[in-house]
């Protein structure tokens, strides 16, 4: 942290120990439980002490004196279908109609701090035993004990039913849980010994429910962040450098004095925006602002992306590493070799992000879309000067986000610009402004050598990577990890290169590893395959462009190239893929998955290419690809047909069949929903999306420069298969099927044409020029 | 500034506004409508689409003075929560939405396209929504209810 940053961070009220904690260097033991800090009792998420206390039952679920439930989360609904499944958990813990419970999202004066809606944590966190769960289930168990009490008879002779609780022998001795606590607080503490419902007694929860926004979205009513409108809000645009690295050098306020509805224009170091009365004002006004700024830093060329990767000082980290890997190679029988690619890409959100943002002296209320809404507060509090405390961020649906788009650098935006003019400033981003300053996916080159045996048994796995990163979510204190913190004078994360130490234990959060490894560290294999002979080894460079965690981060990158490879071992010792998976796999839930995937697209073993694949006309092929997603957070295989016009080079996948083992369902439907949704966004990422750049700036700034598959493209069928297991806990499901279709798709070729391509995407140009290349 | 006048979901409105103002800022700012959104601003992902002349139109790239006198219909000018129109149905009955950002355009593009040619062919379905955006990717679904309405309801 720069001593500017660190002087904001403080004066946001954050102390030196918090200071200490968020940079990860603070070891403190605890004595007493009850002397714990309240900062420390919430977990990993934490951003500081929010008068919000997860471990009291009040801070999760209050029960109105006409019955209904209150429930306040720290997880939001993205359009992924949180808000139904969470209202479902606690209406189902609650055995009451869902229309019984109103759930508040993400509202910091309101909600506890739950960090970050990502990384499909939020059925593990809140649909197991902990966090929700722990509390609704707190809450039956705590309004049966009162009703027992109340009605005289001993709680095993009670039976809820819609909110009201009755005696099993004589119904008509009742109580609803209105009149138990009469709108009073619980005043209790989360149970750990709260049980949940067990999930075959499940009639809310595990259901298909429609989503309940459903009706909203479709007639024209519901309110995302964009609808928000306060009393006297003005409307701001931002004006970002042209080239990346550009600094401000002057602004010449009287090129817009004087147009319609203009406000003011608002510079803060490197930071530029203009306010105006109303939007088209605003919008005109930031295009006429004359505004100089120095030349670029230059970018790499894009072309040497891949080079310029390899030669960066870079960040090592060992995720495993047996030691005999060198050896075994070279005694191996054979080995087979392979660089993959993957480009930059960006979440490119359907709707350009907004925010509103109300300063008014030292205090300040967000409308944000952020999936942060707790380190937001911190990131505004920290760039207004203004303590924590005073920031209210209440979550307000944006666009589908899928990882960090602009959501949390636009509430940035508005609140910079609100404090300036003292009132209400609603921003909503240029489409170029989204895309150009994004941050986008990282960029990977992946080098495996595999070592096989006589039998063409895989006897060693050696995979090293590249990947590039710059910013990300901007935490608790980093507000520059995103472009209008680093405009507003605020530095991103530091960049350190550090040679690679070896593992504490075995974490595949990244998936840098593949599947078919043992995964051993310390004695404890946790991988889920066989290959014990093993070394991954990760270097993160410093990015040119800010980058973040877009939808499966580095799991897709790491997972095209581990898959795509075990395809490239089974043709070359002639094996069916399936097969050849399963013999190196000792993860029972994921040879389970493949297994049932296979079984969906009726797969006849057989080594790949198909017998006459084809290079010329229409050429036809299937390929797999299976997933532990983050080594244990869902398990996944799909089947993917693709056609390949061999004239054009254009890819269409014709079918996808896809098993996902999730543990307990929590929606069926909705679980499709993100299952479906997420294949085709990685096969719009897999076929066309790259980011693109210049010797200065971004050039892929709207859909015609960045190309996603639209509704009128060809469309595979999707049959998925949905593993409803009740004896596991839940996990994530919105990133499993994205992260295995690229290798599908790449598998699918080489079995319809012969043809290996490993560098993403496949454009027609990229797959004619293989196919001339053969 | 000049004074225009328009119909919206068949309500007269006159407005006191920059003739050049794209339509689609007119329907949410001065009127508030959360139907049309901001997709893009260049009339390329369909988020802004309204109804003019049975016609589907990218309002964010429509100046509003282009639309003077005519009516306007939007998503809300459909149908109601209370009584969806029957594409929104179709849609809510296949569940076709993940963020929900896009359904405007893609409700209002596939009516202007049945309306006008109620049996329009797939190949002519995919025609018309080939410059409209899901970015959640829900297309099966969708294109699903787009069908599910052009057979009456039912699949």
């Amino acid at each position: 942290m720069t001593p500017d940053a660190r002087n904001a961070f403080e004066r946001a009220g954050f102390s030196r120990r918090d200071f200490l904690k968020a940079s990860g260097v603070l070891v403190v033991s605890f004595g007493a439980a009850s002397a714990l800090p309240l900062a420390g009792a919430q977990g990993p998420f934490d951003t500081r002490a929010s008068h919000i206390d997860p471990r009291r039952l009040d801070s999760w679920i209050a029960i109105g004196a006409d019955g209904k439930v209150t429930a306040y989360t720290g997880k939001c609904d993205l359009g992924q279908g949180m808000f139904t499944a969470q209202t479902q958990l606690v209406a189902e813990e609650l055995s009451v109609p869902l229309s019984a419970v109103r759930l508040i999202q993400c509202d910091t004066d309101v909600c506890p701090d739950q960090g970050t809606t990502s990384g499909s944590q939020s059925t593990p966190t809140n649909f197991n035993d902990r966090n929700l769960a722990l509390a609704a289930a707190t809450a039956r168990e705590a309004l049966l004990g009162l009703a027992a009490t109340r009605l005289g008879v001993n709680r095993d002779q009670l039976l809820l039913d819609a909110g009201v609780i009755s005696v099993k022998s004589d119904r008509s001795k009742r109580v609803a849980y209105g009149e138990l606590l009469s709108g009073k607080a619980f005043n209790l503490q989360l149970d750990p010994q709260a049980k949940r419902k067990p999930a075959g007694e499940w009639k809310v929860l595990g259901q298909s429910v429609p989503r309940l926004d459903m009706v909203s979205m479709a007639t024209g009513q519901f309110e995302f962040v964009h609808n928000v409108r306060v009393p006297g809000m003005l409307h701001g645009v931002v004006v970002r450098p042209p080239e990346a690295g550009a600094t401000l050098t002057a602004v010449d306020e009287n090129s817009v004095r004087g147009l319609p509805g203009f406000v003011k224009v608002v510079t803060r170091k490197n930071f530029v925006g203009v306010v105006a009365e109303k939007p088209w004002q605003a919008r005109q006004a930031a295009q006429k602002l004359q505004v100089q700024w120095t030349p670029g830093r230059g970018l790499p060329a894009q072309r040497d992306l891949y080079d310029f990767l390899r030669k960066q000082p870079s960040r090592d980290a060992y995720v495993v590493n047996s030691k005999d890997v060198d050896d075994r190679l070279s005694k191996a029988g054979s080995v087979v070799k392979a660089t993959y690619l993957h480009p930059y890409q960006m979440h490119g959100s359907m709707g350009t992000s907004c925010a509103v943002a109300d300063v008014q002296g030292s205090k300040a209320t967000v409308w944000s879309p952020t999936q942060s809404a707790y380190p937001t507060r911190s990131g505004v509090a920290m760039l207004l000067g203004v303590p924590a405390d005073n920031v209210r961020v209440v979550f307000v649906r944006g666009a589908g986000c899928y990882g960090i788009n602009g959501a949390d650098t636009v509430s940035y935006d508005a609140a910079l610009l609100s404090q300036a003019v003292g009132k209400p400033v609603r921003v909503q981003l240029s489409r170029q402004d989204e895309m150009a300053w994004e941050n986008y996916g990282f960029p990977y080159v992946i080098d495996q050598r595999v070592g096989l045996d006589a039998n063409g048994t895989i006897v060693a796995w050696d995979c090293e990577s590249w990947n590039a990163s710059l910013g990300g979510r901007p935490g608790t204190n980093t507000p520059g990890n995103v472009v209008t913190g680093m405009l507003a004078g605020f530095s991103p994360a530091p960049f350190a290169p550090r040679a690679a130490t070896e593992p504490g234990g075995f974490n595949n959060g990244s998936n840098a590893a593949p599947s078919y490894v043992t995964g051993r560290v310390g004695g404890t294999a946790g991988g889920a395959g066989i290959v014990a002979s093993e070394r991954v080894l990760t270097h993160t460079v410093a990015s040119p462009f800010f980058t973040g965690p877009l939808r499966s981060p580095s799991r897709l990158q790491n997972t095209f190239a581990h898959e795509c490879l075990i395809d490239e071992i089974a043709a070359q010792v002639k094996a069916d893929p399936v097969d050849y998976r399963m013999r190196h796999l000792s993860d029972q839930r994921l040879k389970h998955v493949i297994v049932e995937a296979a079984r969906a697209a009726n797969w006849q073993p057989r080594p790949s290419p198909k017998p006459g694949a084809s290079r010329t006309g229409l050429a036809s092929g299937r390929g797999m690809a299976c997933v532990v997603y983050e080594g244990d957070n869902g398990y996944v295989a799909i089947v993917a047909d693709v056609s390949v016009n061999t004239a054009t080079g254009k890819v269409t996948a014709q079918h996808l069949y896809v098993a996902q083992d999730c543990g307990p369902v929590s929606n069926p439907d909705g679980m499709r929903n993100q299952l479906e949704g997420g294949a085709l966004q990685g096969l719009s990422r897999a076929l066309g999306e790259e980011v693109t750049w210049d010797d200065q700036k971004v050039t892929s700034i709207d859909w015609r420069t960045y190309h996603s598959l639209m509704l009128g493209d060809d469309m595979p069928t999707i049959e998925s298969v949905l593993i409803d297991r009740h004896d596991t806990e839940a996990t994530g499901a919105g990133e499993t099927a994205i992260t295995v279709i690229a290798a599908a798709v790449g598998n699918a070729i080489f079995d319809a044409t012969g043809i290996r391509i490993r560098q993403i995407p496949f454009t027609p140009a990229r797959v004619k020029a293989a196919l001339a290349m053969a | 500034m000049s004074s225009i006048t328009l119909t919206v979901n068949s309500k007269p409105h006159t407005i006191d506004v920059d003739p050049a103002t794209p339509l689609l800022y007119v329907l949410s700012d001065d009127l508030a409508l959360r139907g049309p959104k901001f997709g893009c601003g260049l009339g390329q992902c369909g988020a802004c689409t309204v109804i003019v002349k049975g016609r589907a139109m990218r309002s964010c790239v429509t100046p509003v003075s282009a639309v003077s006198g005519a009516e306007v219909t939007t998503l809300e000018g459909l149908g109601t929560i209370e009584r969806p129109h029957p594409i929104q149905k179709a849609f809510i009955d296949e569940e076709a939405a993940q963020c929900g950002f896009c359904l405007s355009g893609v409700i209002l593009t596939a009516k202007a396209l049945l309306d006008q040619n109620p049996k329009a062919s797939g190949a002519e379905i995919q025609q018309a929504m080939s410059t409209v955006l899901c970015r959640c990717f829900t297309n099966v679904r969708m294109l699903r209810a787009i069908k599910r309405y052009q057979a009456g309801g039912v699949r």
